[in-house]
């Protein structure tokens, strides 16, 4: 079995970090901005887990790490989407462009 | 030499009874308080009496002696304030002076102030006037007569202001202060030239310093030159400044006058007799240096007191206050003991005028303050101050009339009274100095004798009726009480016989005894002139009549530019209130609140307006800020690759 | 004697203050912590003149220090010399006449009262320290309360004042704090440790080039609270909106804070630099004097009144400052005294006077002199004091700064002399047309007479800065003595450094 090449996945990630991105900056739903961090949060996991297979087979810091993010992004997601419902239970939306009471 | 505790206790005594009546405030104590200021200046007067006939009797040569000093204020190693006590003819005399009259004044204020409200208070100040003017003619040093200098001016402006709801009495108070303040300033830059040239504030060094031709400090305050006069010259003329402030030399004596509106005695014992010969004591106590280093300073005290002689008494003539004639009286007097200063010498024969001068400052405190308790009395009884008011009062007051009388006598030059005796001898050695002088003097001595008289014709003669009915005399108060008539008698023969002393005996430019010969043949003019005033004044004043009404139109330009002095009061108020104010005052508080007040707002202001024009980055979407993030993370990785591949 | 008693007394006193509720407890806590900050005071002054009078000669006495960052050569280091001891007798008598004189103040006084302790505390650190970090730690701690004593219990604009005054005084301390970090990374010793201490620091020579760097920055930084021309516009505002006590306290204590750092820190420290700009200073103090004055004739409100002349003093102490001789230094601290308690005395006379009568405009006031005869009289005094009277305490100080900034030949210094001694006559007119109108004549509203004369604890208040005013005016050798030897010795640095 031919190894897939290091850059091949590294292209991958840097792919779904940057659609990731765009999806955040762009999206006005904030459930569709929140999609948008999650991919940006797993194109990290691949990063480390690719790191850690190809740099450093012999150890697990980066597995470990991407275990540490995926619990944190579950954390993350529950507070984000439990802002997200407050929101909408005061505004009766979830648009990000006219949440805008932080301004000033 | 007198003893130490005698002339301490001549100071201590007024400032105890000061400090006494001061404490205790306005109730406690009132009627006590006369008794108590009177006594204790009765003390101190006698004490004075006793010390000068001591010091009189006792040496022949006079020279000035530090009885006692303290190191007050220490400036530098060569400049300190000392505080002590100078005994020398001249502060010898003084105390005599400043300690009788004073103590006339108390006990004449037991009847004239009986029933004031503030009766304490007014006592107090009259003991720390006492005080304050002892302190000065005993002082030691440069900067403790300043010191003093600032107290009787600061009594004077409480004095002034006595009857302090009255806004005249506060408007004049005020002037007075602040007329006597500027001319304090010049005397203080003097000082300040004089102390730093000679390296010393101690009178006795100062003296010594600079009238020895080779010290190197008189070398070196006439080296200099700023403009066209040494600075020796400049030191000197600016503390005359000060003392011609305070003795009302003309142009500075706009504050006499109005300084009337106190209690009367307290014109006759500050602003006759007492305070406002203190330039000339000041001029005398550095005489030596006038007259030895700086000839031309002298001659500035020369002119300055003929002018304000002749301009004073041209002035009174056209007076209807009695106490503003009497004020103006007081200037032309003060500007003959002026003049008599500046056109004497050093030493020997020279110096007659200085002798003359100090002379007529003795005899003078004595028949003014006569004079001005005689108005006091007058005033007591009419309750006014016009001459207008009065007329024909020489049944209903015979005392005061008499002490009147011999008061205008003693003014007016003719013998045996007191003015006589002094007057003659300026004259003799105006006659000796300069004869434009002389006549400027005799003329001046006419017109005393004329305003004198049409005052005391106007007062005492004029309408027989008596009194106008505006005015009705207060029957009760009679002449007043015995403590009122009292000092005027004491007075009276003052003015009578205190020109008998032979002055020149004790007093004189170098110490050293100088023998006064009058020639009987020098007299006769002055004398003459004298009366012819006094007759002049009889045709025109003795019985009510039109004459002085017509002579007033038939000049009328003339009076009515005398009658307002000259309108020199209205040019100060002119560069007061149109200069001073608005052209200096104002622009500094409109700078100040809108340059650097402005300046500092408008700081505020452009930060508010940087800040309003930055926030609205702040846009409170969420994805503004992440693309700015994010935008700014790709940015810094683009340099961070240019700068480290 | 331990001087940390000194910073801790007012401390615990407000920490005590917190505890209670009732205005009663509280003014009495306040007063007990002010009386015994002034015999704490005068126990020092006492140990003081027996060390002293033992012969020691040693330049600053009771030190003590404590290493309080160690790293960055910051120390807590305390001790006095006679000119600290002097602004530390004149804070403690403003502090009780302060005290004295909120004692009825409805309006949060426990807070009120915390503030006021907080600021003497403040001001004796000031005066204690000897390193330039606690120096400054303690200015700043000065200057917070009275941001908050102006904007809660001020009059007027109070707001717009108490920003101004911060932001203002703040601006100083930023530029003091440069000016000291400039000092500190120039004292490199032997082993490169630099240092903040300020007996260190005037051993070490500085390159002239950054003495004209640093000196203006801390000159002018202290100058802002030293109300040094044209930096002087929140001195009128915030005292004029200020509580009647924190304006004593502005005036007698906080404004001295910047006479003596620029003394102390920037002169002492700098004595060249001091000697380049005098010219500078000289002219702004001189324009300060004569500029205050006539600035203060146009004002018709008591409290403006005192708070240009203030601004007319002050300029007493930089010029005195300016002309760097024995003769003018002794009378700049002698002016720092006297107008310390001059102008606090001023301030709770016209406190007094605008409680009774609710107005402060000269125009609405008259004839007080009848309704009020001790305030009055204490008004006069004050006033009196401020135009120089001789036997008061404003005499001795201006006259020793004349005479000193006589010393001074060039002619410049002559002009700017001039014209300062000319400013007496103006304070004369203003002074006396003020106490003309609002003491003496005739009187304006007869119901200003209802609210009576002062209480006793007025008259306790008044009396402690009368006295203090009386005994600098009598007999002034007393406070010329305590500074004599310390003023030398800055005059002998000065002198050194300036014969390099």
């Amino acid at each position: 079995m031919t190894a897939i090449p290091l850059t091949h996945i590294l292209v991958l990630s840097t792919l779904l970090f940057f659609i990731g991105v765009f999806g955040f900056l762009t999206r006005r739903n904030l459930i569709a901005m929140l999609m948008g961090l999650e991919l940006m949060l797993n194109s990290v996991n691949i990063n480390f887990i690719a790191f850690n297979k190809y740099l450093y087979p012999e150890q697990i810091e980066g597995l470990g790490f991407t275990i540490f993010i995926v619990a944190i992004a579950a954390a993350e997601a529950a507070v984000a989407i439990a802002i997200i419902i407050n929101l909408f239970r005061t505004t009766h939306h979830i648009d990000a462009e006219q949440a805008d009471s932080l301004k000033y | 030499m007198p003893s130490l505790n005698n002339l301490l206790l001549i100071l201590l005594l007024p400032f105890c009874s000061f400090l006494l009546l001061g404490l205790a405030g306005r109730k406690r104590l009132s009627p006590l308080a006369g008794i108590l200021g009177t006594t204790s200046l009765f003390i101190s007067a006698l004490l004075s009496v006793h010390s000068a006939w001591t010091y009189f009797s006792s040496t022949s040569s006079h020279k000035p002696e530090v009885a006692w000093s303290m190191n007050w204020l220490q400036f530098s190693d060569s400049l300190s304030i000392d505080m002590g006590v100078l005994v020398d003819p001249i502060s010898m005399m003084m105390l005599v002076v400043v300690t009788v009259v004073s103590f006339m004044v108390h006990l004449y204020s037991l009847g004239y102030m009986k029933g004031d409200e503030r009766f304490t208070t007014y006592y107090a100040y009259l003991s720390l006037f006492t005080f304050s003017m002892l302190g000065l003619v005993v002082s030691v040093n440069l900067f403790q007569i300043y010191m003093f200098w600032e107290l009787v001016g600061v009594s004077s402006f409480l004095l002034i202001g006595f009857y302090y709801d009255k806004p005249s009495a506060v408007s004049a108070s005020k002037k007075a202060f602040i007329v006597t303040r500027f001319a304090d300033l010049g005397f203080l830059i003097g000082i300040l030239i004089l102390g730093h040239g000679a390296e010393t504030l101690d009178f006795n060094t100062l003296i010594a310093r600079l009238t020895d031709p080779s010290s190197p400090w008189l070398g070196a305050l006439s080296a200099g030159s700023f403009l066209g006069a040494s600075a020796l010259t400049w030191g000197l003329l600016l503390v005359f400044m000060g003392g011609a402030g305070k003795s009302a030399m003309f142009p500075l004596h706009i504050w006499l006058p109005d300084a009337m509106e106190g209690p009367t005695p307290v014109s006759a014992l500050i602003h006759a007799a007492t305070m406002v010969v203190a330039g000339v004591y000041l001029v005398a106590r550095l005489f030596p240096v006038f007259a030895i280093a700086c000839p031309v300073a002298l001659d500035v005290v020369l002119w300055t007191g003929i002018i304000s002689s002749v301009f004073a008494a041209l002035i009174a003539c056209a007076q209807t206050d009695i106490k503003r004639v009497l004020a103006y009286s007081t200037m032309s007097q003060i500007g003959y003991m002026m003049f008599a200063l500046g056109l004497s010498g050093y030493g020997g024969e020279a110096g007659l005028g200085y002798t003359a001068s100090l002379f007529h400052l003795f005899t003078h405190a004595f028949f003014k303050a006569l004079l001005f308790l005689g108005a006091g009395a007058v005033i007591h009884m009419v309750h006014s101050n016009e001459i207008k008011d009065m007329g024909g009062l020489r049944k209903r007051m015979p005392v005061t009339h008499l002490a009147f009388l011999i008061g205008c006598l003693a003014i007016a030059g003719i013998p045996p009274f007191a003015g006589f005796f002094s007057k003659e001898e300026i004259l003799t050695a105006a006659y000796a100095a300069n004869p434009v002088i002389y006549w400027i003097a005799l003329i001046t001595a006419g017109l005393t004798a004329f305003y004198m008289f049409r005052l005391y014709y106007l007062i005492f003669w004029s309408r027989e009726s008596g009194v106008s009915n505006a005015h009705p005399v207060d029957e009760h108060h009679g002449e007043g009480t015995i403590s009122m008539k009292l000092p005027l008698l004491l007075l009276s023969v003052g003015a009578v016989i205190a020109g008998l002393v032979p002055f020149g005996n004790y007093v004189s430019s170098d110490g050293t005894p100088l023998h006064i010969h009058l020639h009987i043949g020098d007299a006769v003019l002055p004398v003459l002139i004298a009366l012819t005033g006094i007759g002049i004044a009889t045709y025109f004043y003795k019985t009510e009549s039109s004459k002085p009404a017509k002579l007033m139109q038939s000049m009328r330009v003339f009076y009515m530019t005398l009658h307002n002095k000259f309108y020199i009061d209205e040019i100060y108020l002119f560069i007061t209130k149109n200069i001073v104010f608005p052209l200096i005052g104002r622009p500094a508080a409109w700078f100040d609140k809108f340059v650097i007040d402005g300046t500092v707002i408008a700081i505020g202001r452009t930060t508010d307006r940087i800040a309003e024009t930055v926030r609205v980055m702040q846009t409170g979407r969420v994805q503004d800020y992440a693309l700015f993030f994010i935008a700014s993370l790709i940015t810094l990785a683009v340099f961070a690759i240019y700068l480290f591949h | 004697m331990n001087l940390h008693l000194l910073v801790a007394l007012p401390v615990v006193t407000a920490l005590f203050l917190l505890l209670l509720r009732d205005l009663r407890q509280i003014r009495l806590i306040a007063l007990i912590g002010s009386i015994v900050q002034l015999g704490a005071c005068f126990l020092l002054l006492d140990s003081y003149l027996d060390v002293r009078a033992a012969g020691i000669t040693e330049p600053v006495l009771f030190k003590s220090s404590a290493a309080w960052f160690p790293s960055l050569g910051i120390s807590f280091t305390t001790g006095v010399d006679g000119i600290s001891l002097a602004m530390i007798l004149l804070s403690a008598l403003v502090v009780l006449a302060g005290v004295l004189v909120s004692w009825n103040t409805e309006h949060l006084p426990r807070e009120y009262f915390f503030l006021l302790m907080l600021l003497s505390a403040g001001a004796y650190g000031f005066f204690i320290s000897l390193d330039l970090f606690t120096m400054f730690f303690f200015l700043e701690v000065a200057v917070i309360p009275k941001f908050l004593l102006i904007g809660v219990w001020g009059s007027g604009r109070k707001d717009a004042s108490a920003l101004k005054l911060a932001l203002m005084l703040m601006a100083g301390s930023a530029l003091v704090f440069v000016g000291m970090l400039g000092l500190y990374f120039n004292s490199a010793d032997s082993f490169g440790a630099h240092t903040f201490d300020l007996e260190t620091l005037s051993m070490q020579a500085m390159s002239l080039n950054q003495q004209l760097m640093f000196f203006p920055l801390l000159f002018i930084g202290f100058g802002i609270f030293g109300a040094l021309f044209p930096f002087h516009t929140w001195v009128p505002d915030g005292h004029s909106s200020a509580p009647t006590a924190a304006s004593m306290f502005l005036a007698g204590i906080s404004m001295k804070l910047g006479g003596y750092g620029c003394l102390r820190v920037a002169a002492y420290l700098m004595p060249e630099a001091a000697n380049y700009y005098a010219p500078v200073i000289i002219t702004l103090a001189a324009i300060a004097v004569l500029y205050g004055a006539f600035a203060t004739l146009m004002q018709t409100d008591l409290k403006y009144i005192n708070a240009y002349s203030s601004v007319s003093h002050c300029g007493f102490v930089l010029l005195g400052i300016g002309m760097l001789n024995q003769t003018a230094i002794t009378g700049a601290i002698l002016q720092m005294v006297s107008h310390g308690l001059m102008t606090a005395l001023f301030f709770a006379a016209i406190g007094m006077l605008y409680q009774r009568t609710h107005t402060r405009m000269v125009s609405q006031l008259g004839g007080l002199l009848r309704f009020m005869p001790f305030i009055s009289t204490v008004f006069v005094i004050a006033g009196l004091c401020s135009l120089g009277l001789p036997g008061l305490s404003g005499f001795v100080a201006e006259m020793t700064v004349f005479m000193g900034a006589w010393e001074k030949h060039d002619t410049l210094s002559r002009v700017a002399t001039i014209a300062s001694c000319a400013s007496i006559v103006v304070t004369a007119v203003y002074i006396l047309r003020a106490t003309g109108k609002v003491i003496f004549g005739p009187v304006a509203d007869a119901h200003h007479g209802e609210a009576g004369d002062a209480c006793w604890n007025e008259k306790l208040a008044a009396g402690v800065l009368l006295a203090g005013i009386l005994i600098i005016g009598i007999t002034p050798f007393l406070l010329t003595q305590l500074i004599q030897p310390d003023i030398e010795r800055i005059m002998f640095n000065i002198g050194r450094d300036l014969a390099y």
